[in-house]
């Protein structure tokens, strides 16, 4: 037994010699492929896990409180922190639900430019996924071959708004600037060689024995099961269901762009990995695409709408009442209509949504933020029991949850 | 007399609202798609309002029927998953909470929000039996707003530590945290006892403390570290560096006044 005292506080209620002969062991806060803030307490019979329990809330912010507490541009940078692999999708979500609240529509550039940010995010967020992925199970190289990757997407973020993990590069109504001279060449050059890249994490991967070995047939879910849990993204559709957002409830230019959604109906973690891979893909098509979009679009970037997006500059230095209009809305927010909104899109994640209910002030009465990781943590409590402590690793990783975005 | 200030939502508010301002509402449509009028037919009576807002189907039921409405969705509707359960806190107007509930149907593509209004101290009835995603959301729930699950099979608070006080979501806990919140670690570490000796936790990062030599030294008064200087101390006389002979003391801008 524990000994407490007023410095050793009695924390947890842990035995580990206990009768059953089981042990309770804890994976996390600081393992180093917890992803971050997992405490996971484990059950132990030998190395046979017979219960998992997923303790989350190391690193709860209140993101929901302080949306309560700010204005709705006031809260954009902040929702940077929640899926941080990916903020460009958590920017775009949030700005999403915003207009859908007050019927804006974004300039068609705007458009362009902010889908062309969320698929670059797609390929970061994956390659990242697969270098922690690899590196948790075991392959060093991989890890330092995707880095390298995403430091040139990473690159092109900072290029276009200066920041390389917390982007704010989407503003309710539109994108702040422009694509940069040279931007849209640079990423040409990123995009042709990044097909040859996937192919050697492929070729290093796919047919490799050990990683074969260790990813199929583990974190194996039903396609019942990732319905009920919630799943969403990559998880249901490596449980061989059809569903992405993008596909099926379209939102930016998804519904004009040509692009593929690969299912897998393996159901375990190579599945859900070869799935990873082709998105990659996918985001390269979708990003060719949209590079010829982009010179036939016109120049505006914010949508026109004084009463709630402030004015370009030209017309605030220039006219009265856009300075009037300005003004209200840096200091006091925009006030958007009394009513209630739900919006997903399809983060790397998965389903990543925010509801919004509004009582036509400048603070949100109520915003929540629906991320997928939180439900994929959830389902680890099922999908753990019965595995072996090798694997915990695996599909912890499998499931590709962030922690900013879980705990919020 | 000093000015009131409402203590059952203490939320971020407008400081200036114009008195002629009516905030315009998002337009609730009438239900026109087939798809969702097979839904308010199949589940009849328990509907006690539906509208579509914003290519979302919501539903106003009454808080015992949760579960029913939610199977019915689910066994006849075809919505298998729940993508979302969270609460808003109205106690301070109506003294209940909304609860909702968002469904998604795969094969139509197409959302329901199932919402139901709960008086304050009342429990609903769980829907993990229906939906494992439900375990998860439930206790968040619990945890944010203290909206108690029935037969919820592990009903534990998720994102704060057990033994806090307080559900932060609501809408009279203050965005700073409240009393215990600023005293958590320090009651449970060392005891209330100890307040006093450790004092409040510092949140001005720019905060001075006069007499803290560790970490501070004034100019023209440095003393050697961690000196005690409650009594005074004695002034040193600046030594300018020779090279540059810049006595800045000397000149129309005086370091002495400008400290």
């Amino acid at each position: 037994m524990q000994v407490t005292n007023k410095l050793t506080p009695f924390f947890e209620n842990l035995n580990f010699e206990r009768d059953d002969n089981m042990m309770v062991i804890n994976f996390g806060p600081q393992h180093p492929s917890a992803h971050g803030q997992l405490r996971l307490v484990l059950e132990l019979d030998g190395e046979l896990v017979t219960k998992a329990y997923p303790d989350i809330g190391y690193l709860h912010r209140g993101i929901e409180k302080m949306a309560e507490n700010m204005t709705y541009n006031e809260f954009l940078p902040t929702t940077d922190r929640l899926d941080y692999i990916a903020s460009t999708s958590n920017n775009y979500a949030y700005a999403l639900a915003v207009e859908k609240l007050i019927g804006l529509e974004v300039p068609r550039r705007a458009q362009v430019i902010r889908t062309m940010l969320l698929e670059l995010n797609r390929i970061i967020s994956h390659l990242f996924f697969l270098a922690t992925h690899a590196l948790d199970v075991g392959a060093m190289s991989i890890f330092l071959y995707a880095f390298r990757e995403r430091e040139f997407a990473m690159d092109l973020m900072e290029d276009y708004c200066g920041a390389r993990l917390t982007h704010s590069a989407v503003r309710i109504g539109g994108v702040p600037l422009d694509l940069p001279d040279g931007w849209l060449e640079n990423l040409t050059i990123y995009l042709d060689k990044l097909p040859q890249n996937i192919k050697m994490y492929e070729d290093l991967l796919t047919e490799n024995r050990i990683w074969k070995m260790r990813l199929e047939d583990v974190g194996t879910l039903s396609p019942e099961d990732a319905m009920s849990w919630g799943c969403s993204g990559v998880m249901l559709r490596g449980s061989g269901i059809p569903y992405d957002i993008r596909k099926e409830e379209p939102y930016e230019l998804y519904s004009e762009l040509d692009f593929d959604i690969p299912i897998s109906q393996s159901c375990d973690s190579l599945g859900r990995y070869k799935l990873y891979m082709e998105e990659m893909r996918q985001s390269k098509r979708i990003l060719e695409q949209l590079i010829k979009m982009y010179p036939q679009t016109e120049q505006k970037l914010m949508a026109h709408a004084p009463q709630y997006i402030s004015a370009p500059k030209e017309e605030i230095m220039t006219q009265n009442y856009a300075l009037m209009q300005h003004f209200v809305l840096v200091t006091q927010g925009m006030r958007p209509p009394k009513g209630e909104v739900y919006v997903p899109t399809e983060s790397p994640k998965g389903e990543l949504g925010f509801y919004i209910k509004s009582e036509g002030e400048p603070y949100a009465y109520r915003l929540k933020c629906r991320a997928p990781s939180f439900y994929h943590t959830g389902l680890l409590q099922e999908i753990l029991v019965g595995t072996y402590i090798a694997d915990v690793v695996t599909i912890i990783g499998s499931t590709n949850i962030v922690f900013g975005e879980v705990d919020r | 007399m000093r000015k009131y200030t409402p203590k059952d939502n203490v939320q971020g508010k407008a400081y200036y609202t114009d008195r002629f301002w009516v905030a315009p509402r998002v337009p609730r449509q009438v239900v026109e798609d087939e798809h969702f009028k097979a839904v308010v037919e199949a589940l009849g009576e328990r509907v006690k309002e539906a509208y579509v807002e914003i290519n979302n189907l919501v539903l106003h039921i009454d808080a015992t029927q949760n579960y029913a409405v939610l199977e019915t969705l689910k066994d006849t509707c075809g919505y298998k998953v729940c993508s979302e359960i969270s609460a808003v806190d109205y106690l301070a107007k109506e003294g209940e909470f909304e609860i909702f509930y968002q469904m998604l149907n795969l094969d139509k593509a197409k959302r329901v929000r199932v919402v139901c209004r709960l008086k304050k101290g009342l429990a609903i009835e769980s829907v993990v039996p229906l939906f494992k995603s439900a375990n998860f959301a439930e206790r968040e729930m619990y945890d944010m707003f203290g909206i108690k699950a029935n037969n919820h099979p592990f009903l534990k608070r998720i994102l704060m530590p057990d033994d806090w006080e307080g559900h932060p979501l609501l809408k009279t806990y203050p965005l700073q945290g409240d009393e215990f919140a600023s005293w958590y670690e320090v009651d449970k570490i060392f005891g209330k006892a100890y307040r006093d000796i450790i004092g409040p936790e510092n949140r001005d990062p720019a905060r001075i403390e006069r007499y803290d030599t560790k970490r501070f030294s004034r100019v023209g008064y440095e003393v050697s570290f961690d000196t005690d200087i409650s009594g005074g101390e004695t002034k040193t006389e600046i030594e300018y560096s020779s090279t540059f002979l810049t006595d800045y003391n000397t000149g129309t801008k005086q370091l002495d006044k400008r400290k």
